[in-house]
């Protein structure tokens, strides 16, 4: 193989990120027209989108909530975040709702410990909660759901 | 008068609230120049905003977006204004964080307003041992973990003979809950490049890569910017010929950090570590040389070459010089990001510069699933590569994360295994293996059902693993659990033989307990109850609680508590 063509191998990731950031995740389709455009078997697709927590193989919610499991955050109570989530929500860690309105991860820190605990839904952070400021936060964006639909 | 406006607009910035701030004050301040700058440290201050006058600069803290408060903040108004607390100011040293927070990060001009790109300037004019060596009389060492001497490193990289040689910046930051890297290149991007080119020039590697973190979008934005705007100067040109760098985002696996799993995930694979020797410098990215540094330790160089290495090593210990950037959280007042020179004891950095309540204070946990805990009555060791090593921690990359005392060791510990278990590339098999049942022992201790021959085998397969692990990742992952079993064994003893965690964090060694003679019978606990274990006379059906503390969150006369299980006395205040 010439260098020319292993160079281009080095930019899968970089594809599967660009496929991700459109779909939101990655579908079987979408690895196999991969495999195809780098001229890689699909099980190695498969095997690199395995292997990164970044790639999702299933699509997420509208409103993707992430729990901050970092370590100040999890020391200050992410766990009990998360299960307040998921009592209301009826989602576990992973999950998205039927309606695929809410998913629920818990990725590592966010990057704003100062306000922990953290969760960020869509990118958008809110920090320094308790049990009521976190339920106030997924009411309203039942609310605005509910006057949108 | 008002010259300019700045605000804080690095991560932290934005999720307290900045981007809102920044909008406003746009439109009431229409006259003047409103701009977005880094991190100065002080998170816990955000949002920040700092006024440039004529007659010196004011900093106002927890600025609100409301037209009020930034009306007062233009008329600047002293009541506001910010003061960080002095035994900071005492403690800190600013050598690589001066500009942070200072200037704009993608502005050009202004890191050449200050000395920006001077210590490019002076290496071009060097010869690259010349640059290797001062590098070396700096007794600079790897910020990344290990500590290894980053003049060493670039020689070895200097002296290969190579048609292409590569430079790679470690920006993977994966210890959750650390984030110096990242406010490095939010707000410093230009630093962290210069530096990058001077290693270029020393090493003669003319491609560079950085390997940033996914989570960092921010960074990565700021790079590209800063990137263009050198590429467009020409000050990439590095004896006559330009050098290609280039930001490549990882896709979130805590073992990419490690060098050889980088190159692979760099390559396009997956980001498994493979055996060393041969070293990257030997045989890296699609075999070239390559050299492989932290951002952090990048970031110190300009200051090195430009300073000289001899007055860089003035700061800090004989064998640890410079300084050390923490990410300071936990269980404290002043979180945040500090500059610190080495040898300054742990205390001073909890007490002084977090501003802990003394006696408030367990242990802290430094370098993250790699590193280990140190407890306080060891505060007044200085921070330092070899005396945080003999305590059996690591100085790891930055993490401080500070453990009150109502915080359960053991579940710390288990938290830290999880992650490790979780990211462990699959490789080895003590790795894979010994991590997983070390995770299920720990498991069974936290819920109830360990024995004192758990707690034996923790410290026998900890010790297993380290030997029999491939990378970094294996070879630490115990860390955290050996060193709670070291200083904290009496509350691994006190959850098998007794049942009892102190800080009433496992669940399984708790019940949830609702005091008749406070309770004032208002129906909310009964109402917010996700499994309906609440009676209408207020007794918990501890069978079915969950522990969510709901009722207690939502008990306004805080009637409820976690208490020691099958005990009614030790109620958690
Ligand atoms: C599992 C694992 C994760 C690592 N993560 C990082 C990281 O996030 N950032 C980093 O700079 N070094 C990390 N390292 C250390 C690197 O392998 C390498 O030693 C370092 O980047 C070298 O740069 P330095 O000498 O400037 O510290 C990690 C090592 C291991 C084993
Ligand atoms: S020690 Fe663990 S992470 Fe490292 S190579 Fe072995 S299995 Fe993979
Ligand atoms: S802790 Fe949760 S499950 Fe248990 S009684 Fe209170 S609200 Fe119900
Ligand atoms: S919430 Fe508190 S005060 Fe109200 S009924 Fe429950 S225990 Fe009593
Ligand atoms: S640990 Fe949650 S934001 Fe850092
Ligand atoms: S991120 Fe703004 S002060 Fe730290």
């Amino acid at each position: 193989m010439s260098k020319e063509k292993v160079m281009e191998k080095s930019n899968l990731i970089k594809v599967l990120q660009t496929e991700q950031k459109k779909e939101g995740f990655i579908s079987d389709a979408a690895i196999e027209r991969i495999a195809e455009e780098f001229d890689l078997p699909v099980v190695e697709v498969e095997g690199v989108v395995s292997f990164y927590t970044q790639f999702k193989r299933v699509p997420p919610g509208k409103y993707q909530i992430m729990v901050c499991d970092g370590t100040a955050c999890h020391i200050i109570g992410s766990t009990l975040i998360l299960n307040w989530i998921t009592d209301d929500l009826g989602i576990k860690d992973g999950e998205t709702d039927e309606e695929g309105l809410f998913s629920l991860e818990s990725v590592a820190c966010l990057g704003c410990c100062s306000l922990a605990p953290v969760i960020s839904i869509n990118g958008k952070v809110y920090g320094k909660l308790d049990r009521k400021k976190l339920l106030k936060i997924i009411a309203d964006y039942k609310k605005k759901e509910a006057a949108g639909a | 008068m008002i010259k300019r406006i700045k605000v804080g607009m690095a991560s932290c910035g934005i999720a307290a609230g900045a981007g809102e701030v920044l909008e406003l004050l746009k439109e009431i301040a229409q006259d003047k120049e409103v701009v977005e700058v880094g991190c100065i440290g002080h998170c816990y201050a955000e949002p920040l905003v700092e006024v440039e006058t004529d007659s010196g600069n004011y900093i106002f803290e927890k600025v609100q977006p409301k037209e009020k408060d930034l009306q007062k903040l233009l008329e600047l108004d002293e009541f506001t204004r910010f003061q960080p607390h002095n035994l900071r100011i005492d403690k800190e040293r600013l050598l690589i964080t001066s500009l942070a927070g200072k200037i704009v990060p993608t502005s050009l001009d202004e890191y050449k307003d200050h000395k920006g790109y001077e210590g490019l300037k002076k290496a071009l004019e060097m010869k690259p041992d010349e640059i290797v060596e001062e590098v070396k009389t700096s007794k600079l060492r790897g910020r990344g973990g290990g500590g290894f001497p980053a003049g060493l490193k670039w020689s070895f990289l200097a002296a290969k003979e190579s048609e292409q040689k590569v430079l790679i910046c470690n920006a993977d930051e994966g210890d959750p809950g650390a984030f110096m890297d990242r406010t490095l290149m939010e707000s410093l991007p230009h630093q962290v490049i210069e530096g990058m080119l001077i290693g270029a020039k020393a090493t003669g590697a003319r491609k560079l890569f950085i390997y940033c973190r996914a989570e960092y979008p921010l960074a990565v934005k700021n790079l590209n910017i800063a990137i263009e705007q050198i590429e467009k100067e020409g000050l990439n040109i590095i004896d006559g010929e330009p050098v290609d760098i280039m930001v490549k985002e990882g896709a979130g696996a805590f073992v990419c950090g490690e060098e050889t799993a980088l190159i692979h995930s760099l390559e396009g694979k997956r980001g498994t570590p493979r055996y060393r020797p041969p070293y990257p410098t030997d045989y890296g990215f699609h075999g070239y040389p390559s050299a492989i540094n932290n951002v952090e330790t990048f970031a110190n160089v300009p200051f090195i070459v430009r300073e000289g290495g001899a007055k860089f090593a003035e700061t800090g210990t004989e064998n640890s010089t410079g300084t050390k950037l923490f990410a300071l959280a936990g269980d404290l007042k002043y979180s945040g990001l500090v500059e610190v020179p080495m040898g300054i004891s742990i205390g001073e950095v909890v007490y002084d510069i977090g501003g802990a309540e003394p006696g408030s204070v367990k242990a802290v946990q430094i370098g993250g699933p790699s590193g280990g805990c140190i407890p306080a009555d060891h505060f007044d060791t200085p921070i330092d590569y070899d005396s945080l090593t003999s305590l059996g921690a690591i100085m790891g990359s930055g993490g401080l994360i500070v453990i009150g005392n109502d915080r359960c060791m053991v579940e710390t510990a288990r938290y830290f295994l999880e992650f490790t278990t979780r990211e462990s590339c699959g490789k080895c098999t003590f790795c894979r293996i010994g991590t997983k049942r070390m995770l299920e022992t720990l498991e069974r201790i936290t819920g109830g059902e360990g024995s004192t021959e758990d707690v034996e085998l923790l410290s026998d397969l900890g010790n297993k693993i380290i030997r029999g692990s491939l990378c970094g990742l294996g070879q630490t992952a115990p860390n955290p659990v050996l060193s709670t079993l070291k200083y904290f064994n009496n509350e691994y003893l006190a959850h098998v033989e007794e049942g009892f965690c102190s800080a009433m964090e496992c669940k399984a060694l708790v019940d949830v307990f609702i005091d008749q003679e406070t309770c004032i019978e208002c129906g909310q606990c009964i109402k917010n109850c996700p499994v309906d274990c609440i009676s209408e006379d207020y007794v918990v059906d501890n069978e079915v609680c969950t522990r969510c503390n709901s009722c207690i969150e939502v008990c306004p006369v805080d009637a409820i508590a976690r208490i020691a299980k099958g005990g009614e006395v030790s109620v958690r205040n």
